[in-house]
């Protein structure tokens, strides 16, 4: 990987007693797209604008490329921000918006036109300098603010929730954007958001925020493979998290069954949260099965069922294409490589039960679409 | 439920006639060719020509627009400066501030004209103290209406405040210009209509403007609409109206000119998809009401 642009040591943030951000240290390399991913009011956004310049932490340090820049003005750092409602100059027209930055630096006005024109051009708006900011829509808007960011050049762009405002089918295409739009200006994303899904598909490297502080630092794959506690396993994508014991390497307890699995380097007869994923298991017959149960509740959802199963009064999700009717007893077959085991931590027994499962499971899930007071 | 019954067309009528008739007498009356206010002597301008001739009116109506158009000036500038401090303030302070700032608004205009003149009065005997000379005249007179002045101009400038977006600024400041820079170039230009609605509203106040200018003024300033007061305590002279045409012509321009712009304002900012935007004078007085709904 390419060299370290940002690090942030040991920063702190309280407002009003209230601890917003506790003991974050993070680095983040040059070209690198990394992704500050939590729920509400984890600090996500607060990480954010302190390295933007836009609050200053109560204690710890940032320095980027090395040299310590707690105290220097948002207008003097080499970063550029995209704000979750964009924040246009609606008074000005886009070429303007977009030209903003360059002509506080001065720059010729032959150079200054080209500019704005490529960087148009980068968002797929070439031609739209004339128009006001009102006639466009939500995701023209938003690439103008990736513009009117990115033509300055920064070594550093800040996006902050900037696809939370676009319905689905545009987000989906501007997360593939972005991401082709990070490459080919080869500088460093820092992208918030608390859409695990979004942070899977675009990101180098994911940190996973909760209660001000970072659960786990990885790749996409890490994340969602390795997760390191019950939160982030839960977090990111659907999990069963269920009570186990290892009982030697290899070895894991559940319901007093022993099954094979992958992991190692817990101590003997340790109690772990086991992450079982809803897609890495087979329901089989019942009398093939590693474990049996009875199906509670199907919901079709396109390409598989989500199918609820019963085991001794906990219930599990499994994502499947094959129809298991309701009431019916199964059995279910998880392959070693399907059992993820966590240390016990402040999260275990918190998430992972399917039990209160309902489609307004998902909703929930999503997260409200503005931050709170804090982050706002 | 019918629209424009015969019976609604008739009250509408009586209602604006009622408004408006008094008005329209004395409109005609100031162009009667003769002295009586109950019989028409035929069709006249002489009542302007006199009156431009009038020297006290002419002073008066100098001292008026030079009073108005500085107030107006000097409030518009205090006023947003007011505003935007008062925006920034946190919760209860800011609640607080803008109630303050409203009594002025309610409070009656011959207290706030009589208070005025007593402070003007005891400052000016305690200066007299230290030899300096300051008694009423043009600059109580000005103090006064920069004062009545400033809390329209809050209250015009604060909706825009809040319809402001937050984070506007910040980005102005993160593409490499100054505080100040970012305000002057893109939170101003945001401001401008409210800005421009408080000061034309502040300079309609000024302008016709009588009991507080009364008693802040002194012996030798007069506004016009004391002119007035003064000539209609002689006699009634028929310049009377022709000078109350002028100044009801003017208001009503300016009135005018408000409404388009406000009504231009709001067609931008629907076509926009924006809520209502324009904040007119006649929602004047419900601006203190939405405040703590649109606090949350």
């Amino acid at each position: 990987m390419s060299k370290e642009l940002i690090r942030l040591t040991d920063l702190r943030m309280v407002f009003d007693d209230e601890v917003v951000l506790n003991s974050i240290n993070l680095y983040i390399n040059d070209q690198e797209f990394l992704t500050l991913l939590g729920p509400s009011g984890c600090g996500k956004t607060t990480t954010l604008r302190i390295i933007g310049g836009f609050q200053r932490p109560t204690s710890g340090d940032v320095f980027f490329d090395g040299v310590r820049i707690n105290d220097v003005p948002p207008h003097k750092r080499k970063v550029n921000t995209v704000f979750q409602k964009y924040a246009l100059f609606p008074h000005m027209n886009i070429f303007e918006n977009v030209a903003f930055g360059l002509r506080i630096r001065k720059v010729p006005p032959a150079e200054l036109k080209r500019r704005v024109e490529e960087a148009l051009e980068l968002v797929n708006l070439p031609g739209y300098g004339k128009r006001s900011v009102d006639s466009l829509s939500g995701g023209q808007q938003q690439r103008i603010a990736i513009a009117r960011a990115i033509v300055n050049r920064p070594q550093v762009l800040l996006l902050d929730e900037p696809l939370g405002a676009l319905d689905l089918k545009l987000r989906k295409d501007m997360q593939i954007e972005l991401k082709k739009i990070q490459q080919q200006v080869g500088i460093t994303f820092i992208y918030v958001t608390h859409d695990q899904e979004e942070a899977l598909t675009m990101s180098d490297t994911i940190v996973v925020m909760d209660k001000g502080s970072i659960q786990q630092i990885g790749t996409p794959e890490d994340i969602y493979n390795e997760p390191k506690n019950a939160f982030v396993a839960d977090f990111i994508g659907e999990s069963n998290i269920i009570d186990g014991v290892m009982y030697a390497d290899g070895v894991v307890g559940l319901y007093g069954k022993l099954f094979p699995c992958l992991d190692k380097g817990f101590d003997k007869d340790e109690p772990v949260d086991v992450v079982i994923r809803p897609e890495d298991i087979d329901i089989v017959p019942e009398d093939q099965g590693q474990l049996t149960g009875t199906v509670t509740e199907v919901t079709f959802k396109g390409v598989h069922y989500d199918t609820i199963v019963d085991f001794r009064g906990f219930k599990w999700l499994i994502q499947t294409t094959d129809y298991s009717p309701v009431g019916s007893r199964i059995g279910v077959k998880i392959d070693p490589d399907g059992f993820h085991i966590m240390k016990k931590s402040a999260y275990s027994g918190t998430f992972g039960d399917y039990s209160s499962y309902s489609d307004a499971y998902d909703e929930l899930n999503e997260g409200p679409e503005g931050e709170d007071g804090h982050e706002a | 439920m019918k629209k424009n019954g015969p019976i609604s067309r008739i009250y509408i009528f009586l209602i604006f006639l009622f408004l408006y008739a008094p008005i329209f007498v004395l409109i005609a009356f100031s162009f009667n060719d003769s002295r009586s206010n109950a019989v028409w002597g035929g069709f006249t301008l002489d009542w302007y020509l006199e009156l431009f001739q009038n020297r006290s009116v002419l002073e008066a109506l100098q001292t008026t627009l030079l009073v108005s158009v500085l107030a107006t000036a000097i409030a518009t500038v205090a006023g947003t400066a007011s505003a935007i401090g008062f925006y920034n303030l946190r919760g209860r302070a800011r609640t607080v501030c803008l109630s303050v700032n409203n009594i002025p608004l309610t409070n009656a205009d011959i207290i706030t004209g009589v208070s005025m003149m007593l402070l003007f009065v005891f400052t000016g005997q305690v200066l007299a103290q230290w030899g300096i000379d300051f008694s009423l005249g043009f600059p109580t007179l000005l103090i006064a209406h920069i004062t009545f002045d400033i809390p329209y101009v809050i209250l015009s400038v604060m909706p825009k405040l809040r319809q402001l977006d937050p984070h506007l600024a910040e980005a102005a400041q993160d593409l490499g210009a100054t505080g100040l820079y970012a305000f002057f170039k893109v939170v101003l230009p945001e401001l401008m209509p409210g800005i421009v609605s408080g000061m034309l509203i502040a300079f309609t106040m000024s302008i016709d403007d009588f009991l507080i200018s009364y008693f802040t003024a002194g012996g030798q300033t007069s506004t016009l609409s004391m002119v007035v007061y003064s000539m209609v305590r002689r006699r009634v002279s028929p310049e009377i109206n022709a000078l109350s045409t002028l100044m009801f012509l003017a208001v009503l321009l300016l009135l005018i000119l408000i409404n388009l712009r406000q009504s231009g304002g709001l067609r931008r900012s629907r076509r926009a998809g924006r809520g209502p935007a324009a904040e007119g004078i006649l929602s004047l007085a419900n601006e203190d009401l939405d405040v703590p709904a649109q606090d949350r």
